[in-house]
């Protein structure tokens, strides 16, 4: 178990490391020359080689990684061009914000989810399944701001129940924050409804065909036992893992809800980034989100391999 | 040879029983509602993508500075745009941008993930667990951050969005590719061609890829779903395609901000376009993926 | 025990019968129509009997035995008949009757234990669930989930009610699953092929307990299996599924032995009877295939396969006749059923020893090992094994799941690299280790049939593909040549020249089977590994594949390293025998010396375990616990953890070398050869290891 882990972790570092590469190649190599991208192809030459030399680019390409990477595990990542304030700062900030829309999505999606799951799966092929099925088909692929456009304009501006930012005012207290949050998050759970239902159901699905349910059931055992005591507890073991995946795509969405609801979460953040060409804050914006991401599938794994007593004590005897 | 009665064995009946049920594998989707749905919607966008000529009213692209911004009527179904150009047009025409765009993203990322998965399936060891590091890295990246860093860097145009979609899909497909290919190779039909010799190559393509060729067909279903989620999403946060196309995503961006206006329909339409591609096109994979997993 | 019967009424008590399936109709559902796959099928169980039903995949057995608790597939639903147990019929009952029924009165046992246990409850949970169910408080179930698991013979109760399914092995699975099914004391016992998925050892010593606890118990079994041995070992008496109808059906003894239905015969027929060989004859085997699933007949449905069928079995439908005490066949020509013509030749032309041992080898195996690592443990598969092969000799490869048939054919092969150390020559040149550095000739030279023949063709490609391609590349033949010779192998494996242009998928498993021979000896092999090529088919077919590798072995003066688990083919097919137990060679021998005796204890324990059908009863001899782990094996001699004759501290510590104890036949054993046939001329198991009675002393 232990080894299980250490590996595990082992593991989660190294894509973290190579994540870390990537993020850096993309931002520091890709544009080629890196001041006269940000200040565009009519600018003084003087001016990029000041830039470059003031953002150091212009050292080797392997010190300038290593020379960020060592900020970043120290939580330094440098000053931000376009907002002229230490990087960490703006992210500690939004990275508050955007957790408390992502909480507000989870809460309501996580339940819904695996409830809509095992109620299709408990009425197989039947019209609930269906109209669960391409409810989460269409959610899956719908994208964020299709949804939130369609919202703003009905809940906003036709039928005005919700405020069309997330921003709750200044000093407002947690209730409306909350408020303020739910038509934004909404986008962000029909997505992760479809995906949450559909594991869901593809679990149940499975757990109810194994044989250990025909076991239980020619135990004598009532449809709500076999399904309370046999079902459930190994169809919502592979749930656990895909809820934590679905941080993710939590996060990208993040980026456009964020945007058209004008919210300064990691997602504002780092689409200023990106089109203020601000590489010092983009590169640790991204850094950020995979870091979110790696977390949240580590604690998935050791929760599912606590669950999973195939894990927990190793092989046979 | 000796002359022995045993009986020769030769199709009969079970055989054609067999054969029948391939068949049926397609009618059975032929039949399936969620087959017929999705197909319904994407075949409305298709021949959209190839007969806006004749279908759009008007031509998409022509501004009318005296009409900006009307509401739809019986003249402009749809309304008129910032600049005054017919809506409707505009959508029947930025089907052919999108129908072009994604599946054109879409295949890059399958012929290269394809031909990766089955390198590194085939031969394993270390250039396989380096691939699915990467493959690990590149994933916890959300599709759109991904695209957007990548975009950034490079700077937005149609060709770069296209690159980055396909770039971004080859590790992801490679896996899928790399998970049917490890399936087959503990297949006894690969151990019997290494028992004949067989090279490399010969054994990848015409001994493996016949039999990974449904699931790259279905993970091309699949991706081409989130193809179109990204070049859209991406494109509405104006890192995609770029003015003046009809691209519904570049509509939505481009009026974006005048809906707290009530000017509604130019950023409606669009949406709803994509509402119903995005559905028929996954509606259609989740058919066909479950009719070829049976 | 008052308490679960009191769920039954007690005029039921009376009744005789205890499973009384009448007139029983089921179709699946399949896209769209009704597939018929049970056609009024009829047969009753009395108190304290156990009645067996066999047949071949596809007839219909598991089917029935889940009509026997109502546990039906979504798509399957009974439109004709009743299925009642305890006088009570299951078809009509309402669900908390029904669940009443499955809590007290009826009970099953599965084929894949490890699948029927909730991989997420611990052992003594899932076994005391029973219980509760029946009404039992949370510390009593417990208690008497203990009792249940001692009855089935688990050592360490407390220690196994801790454990979660995964760690338990498939023999103790079995015993678990076993327990949960007696603890409500049923009144019938289903057991759907319990011992199919267990090694012979183990199988031996679950049936054991199976007989044992119905004795105890008075359970009255039904009892499915497509193993004649085991039914005949099991049952009193037997019913034969063909096509879901019950063609014949009586007292195991009578049914077996005095067939009266063409099918029953011809069954009979496949299967190698105990201790005959090749050179005795061919097999017979069964011609066609059975009707698929959903296939309607208004005449006999084995017409069409009788060689005995006249016009009126192709007209109408068979009553049942009653052609003995208790004895029924579904058949017109039940009179002269036995004397069915064989559907193959009864012997080659040609016969004699053709196994020219002129002193040279053709394949010699020196000191090979294979160490597998795995999770940073060793696991021996393979340890200091050699073997030779003489030109035109079949060897068989036997032993248990774990044993290293697969990985010494693997080694041999080239596809599995050995410790180094090992020496492979072939016709006395070195052999290289991988199968990428052999020449040509060695390529052709050594060649196999896999297992199963579904995964050992590549399903996308057509017939003459898959053959052709063997022929080009093993013989560089293309153009006419190729085509000629295509036809040449297509006719020596006795296939139709059509099956050339058809795909797998669209072939039997039989005609696969015999595709991939005729792949495998495209290239003029002069040894083919056949690694279980029949155990994947029914008896009939594998009859016919049998008859085929003798055929070609002795046409093509080919030799075989034969392996299988069933001990009665390969007794049939090789000419020598190797006997394997983790990883180390054990015995080797002539087939007749090694089977006939004096053999090696485990050697002795195998043939004990096998389940025969024809021939006379053997000593019983059971092996204790199951196969210890290959990763960390016992010291000494690695069979002393389970070694009936055990002799004491120098099989602890020292492991006894392979030697030559008579001419050509090497026992790895402590015991002195001759000490060893008197212990087995005696014919007396072990004084220790009091071993059950079989079934004939339940009847009574």
């Amino acid at each position: 178990m232990a080894r299980f882990l250490l590996r595990r972790v082992g593991l989660a570092l190294v894509t973290l490391l190579l994540l870390s590469m990537i993020i850096f190649l993309m931002a520091n190599v890709l544009p080629g020359d890196v001041g006269r991208r940000i200040l565009g192809p009519f600018a003084d030459p003087r001016a990029v080689a000041a830039l470059n030399h003031q953002l150091g680019v212009d050292r080797p390409l392997v010190i300038q990684y290593l020379s960020w990477l060592g900020g970043a595990v120290h939580g330094d990542f440098g000053r931000s061009l376009s907002f002229r304030a230490p990087v960490s700062d703006l992210l500690s900030r939004a990275l508050v914000n955007s957790l408390k829309l992502a909480a507000v999505a989870f809460v309501m999606v996580v339940p819904l989810g695996i409830l809509g799951g095992i109620v299709a799966s408990l009425n197989r092929d039947k019209f609930l399944d269906r109209l669960i099925s391409v409810t989460s088909l269409s959610g899956i692929a719908m994208p964020e701001f299709v949804t939130g456009i369609v919202l703003i304009l009905l809940f906003g501006i036709t039928l005005r129940i919700f405020p069309i930012t997330a921003t709750a005012p200044a000093g407002s207290g947690p209730l409306t924050q909350i408020y303020y949050l739910i038509m934004p998050s909404l986008p962000l759970v029909f997505v992760l409804f479809g995906y949450i239902a559909r594991i869901t159901r593809a679990g149940m699905n499975e757990a109810l065909d194994a044989d250990y349910t025909r076991t239980a059931y020619l135990k004598g055992l009532s449809r709500g036992m076999v399904i309370r005591r046999h079902v459930l507890r190994n169809a919502l073991l592979p749930t656990v893992a895909v809820v934590a995946t679905q941080t993710g795509y939590l996060i990208g969405g993040l980026v456009i809800i964020e945007f058209i609801f004008n919210y300064q979460g990691i997602g504002q953040l780092i689409f200023t980034a990106a089109q203020q060409k601000d590489f010092p804050l983009l590169q640790a914006g991204v850094l950020v989100v995979g870091i979110v991401y790696l977390t949240a599938t580590l604690i998935a794994d050791v929760l599912y391999s606590l669950l999973n007593p195939r894990i927990r004590y190793g092989g046979a005897e | 040879m000796s002359a022995v009665a045993v009986p020769i064995e030769a199709p009969d009946e079970g055989v054609q029983q067999r054969k029948t049920a391939r068949r049926e594998r397609y009618r059975q989707l032929l039949r399936s509602p969620t087959f017929i749905v999705g197909a319904f919607l994407v075949a409305i966008w298709v021949i959209c993508a190839i007969g806006y000529t004749h279908l759009a009213p008007s031509d998409p692209f022509a501004t009318e500075p005296l009409r900006r911004l009307r509401a739809p009527s019986s003249q402009h179904l749809f309304g008129t745009d910032r600049l005054g150009r017919d809506v409707l047009s505009r959508v029947i025409t930025g089907a052919r941008v999108i129908l072009v765009v994604a599946p054109l993203a879409t295949l890059i990322g399958t012929v290269a993930g394809t031909a990766l998965g089955l390198v590194t399936g085939y031969f394993g060891g270390i250039v396989d667990d380096s691939l699915m590091r990467l493959v690990d890295a590149f994933l916890a990246l959300p599709l759109v951050i991904l695209g957007l860093l990548f975009l950034v860097a490079l700077g937005p145009s149609t060709i770069a969005v296209i690159l980055v979609i396909g770039i971004v899909f080859t590790p992801i497909i490679a896996r899928t590719v790399r998970a049917a290919v490890l399936a087959e190779r503990g297949q006894e039909y690969m151990q019997a061609a290494k028992l004949r010799q067989e090279r490399a190559p010969y054994i990848m393509f015409v001994e493996l890829l016949p039999n990974v060729l449904p699931s790259i067909l279905v993970e091309f279903t699949v991706r081409l779903g989130y193809a179109i989620f990204a070049i859209v999403t991406l494109t509405f946060l104006g890192f995609g395609i770029q003015p003046p196309s009809p691209d519904w995503g570049l509509s939505i961006f481009d009026h974006y901000a005048f809906i707290s206006g009530g000017f509604w329909w130019p950023v409606l339409f669009p949406a709803l376009a994509i509402a119903t591609l995005v559905v028929g096109v996954n509606l259609a994979s989740d058919a066909i993926s479950q009719a070829f997993e049976r | 025990m008052s308490q679960t019967q009191a769920a039954v009424p007690p005029a039921v008590m009376a009744a005789e019968r205890v499973l009384e399936v009448e007139d029983l109709h089921l179709s699946f559902r399949v896209r769209g129509s009704d597939r018929q796959a049970i056609h009024g099928v009829s047969f009753s169980i009395g108190r304290n009997e156990s009645f067996g039903l066999v047949g071949e995949s596809g007839c219909g057995k598991s089917t029935i035995a889940l009509c026997a608790v109502r546990y039906l597939p979504r798509n399957a639903r009974i439109t004709e008949g009743s299925v009642r147990v305890a006088g009570r019929d299951l078809v009509t009952m309402s669900m908390p009757e029904l669940r009443r029924m499955r809590s007290s009165a009826v009970s099953m046992v599965y084929q894949n234990a490890g699948a029927a246990l909730n991989p997420s409850i611990r052992i003594g949970e899932q076994v005391a669930e029973v219980f509760r169910v029946g009404g039992a408080s949370g510390s009593e179930a417990t208690d008497r989930a203990r009792g249940m698991l001692e009855k089935v013979r688990i050592s360490d109760p407390g220690r196994v009610m801790h454990r979660f399914p995964h760690q338990l092995s498939g023999g103790m699975q079995q015993r678990v699953i076993i327990a949960m099914a007696l603890a409500p004391n049923p009144q019938l016992l289903i057991l759907d092929e319990p011992t199919t998925a267990l090694d012979a050892t183990v199988e031996a010593e679950v049936l054991d307990l199976i007989a044992a606890l119905r004795r105890e118990y008075g359970t009255t079994l039904l009892f499915i299996s497509h193993n004649l041995g085991v039914v005949t070992r099991m049952c009193e008496r037997v019913g034969v599924l063909y096509a879901g109808q019950l063609v014949e059906e009586g007292d195991t003894g009578t049914v077996f032995d005095d067939p009266r239905h063409p099918y029953t015969v011809g069954l009979l027929r496949c299967v190698p009877k105990w201790g005959s060989r090749k050179d005795a004859g061919l097999l017979d085997s069964i011609p066609g295939l059975p009707p698929p699933v959903g296939a309607t007949t208004d005449h006999c449905v084995y017409a069409d396969r009788c060689a005995l069928a006249i016009d009126k079995c192709r007209q109408e439908y068979p009553p049942l006749f009653d052609v003995g005490p208790g004895h029924t066949s579904r058949c017109f020509r039940h009179e002269v059923a036995r004397d069915l013509p064989r559907a193959s030749a009864a012997s080659l032309p040609g016969t004699g020893q053709v196994v020219a041992s002129n002193g040279h080898a053709l394949i010699e195996l020196g000191n090979v090992s294979k160490t597998f690592r795995q999770e940073g443990q060793q696991i021996q598969g393979l340890v200091d094994v050699s073997l030779r092969i003489a030109p035109g000799e079949a060897l068989g490869l036997v032993g248990e799941s774990g044993s290293g048939k697969s990985t010494l054919a693997k080694v041999l092969l080239g596809l599995l690299e050995p410790d180094s150390g090992a020496q492979l020559e072939y016709q006395g040149k070195n052999l290289p280790v991988k199968v990428g550095g052999r020449g040509q000739e060695q390529i052709r030279a050594i060649q196999i049939v896999f297992q199963n023949p579904g995964a050992s063709l590549n399903r996308r490609h057509s017939i003459r593909r898959i053959v052709g391609r063997a022929v080009t590349k093993l013989l560089g033949l293309i153009g006419r040549q190729r085509e000629q010779r295509l036809i040449e192998l297509a006719r020596s494996v006795r296939l139709d020249r059509s099956v050339l242009d058809s795909r797998p998928e669209q072939l039997s498993g039989g005609l696969k089977q015999r595709v991939a021979i005729a792949r495998a000896f495209a290239g003029d092999p002069r040894v083919v590994v056949c690694d279980e090529p029949t155990s994947a088919l029914d008896v009939s077919v594998q009859a016919a594949i049998l008859n085929l590798l003798v055929d070609l072995q002795r046409s093509k003066g080919v030799s075989y390293l034969f392996i299988s688990h069933d001990l009665g083919v390969v007794r049939y097919l090789a000419d020598r025998i190797a006997v394997l137990y983790l990883g180390r060679l054990l015995e080797v021998g002539d087939a007749e010396t090694v089977f006939g005796g004096p053999h090696h204890p485990y050697t002795e324990a195998l043939l004990s375990a096998a389940p025969i059908l024809h021939g006379e009863p053997k000593t019983r001899i059971r092996l204790e616990g199951e196969v210890p782990s290959a990763a960390n094996p016992p010291s000494g001699c690695v069979f002393h953890t389970r070694c009936p004759r055990f002799l004491g501290d120098i099989c602890v510590n020292q492991e006894p070398p392979l030697a030559e104890s008579e001419p050509g036949h090497l026992i790895r054993c402590h015991i002195p050869i001759d000490e060893l046939r008197r212990l087995q001329r005696v014919g007396q198991p072990p004084a220790a290891q009091e071993s059950p009675e079989g079934p004939a002393a339940a009847k009574a």
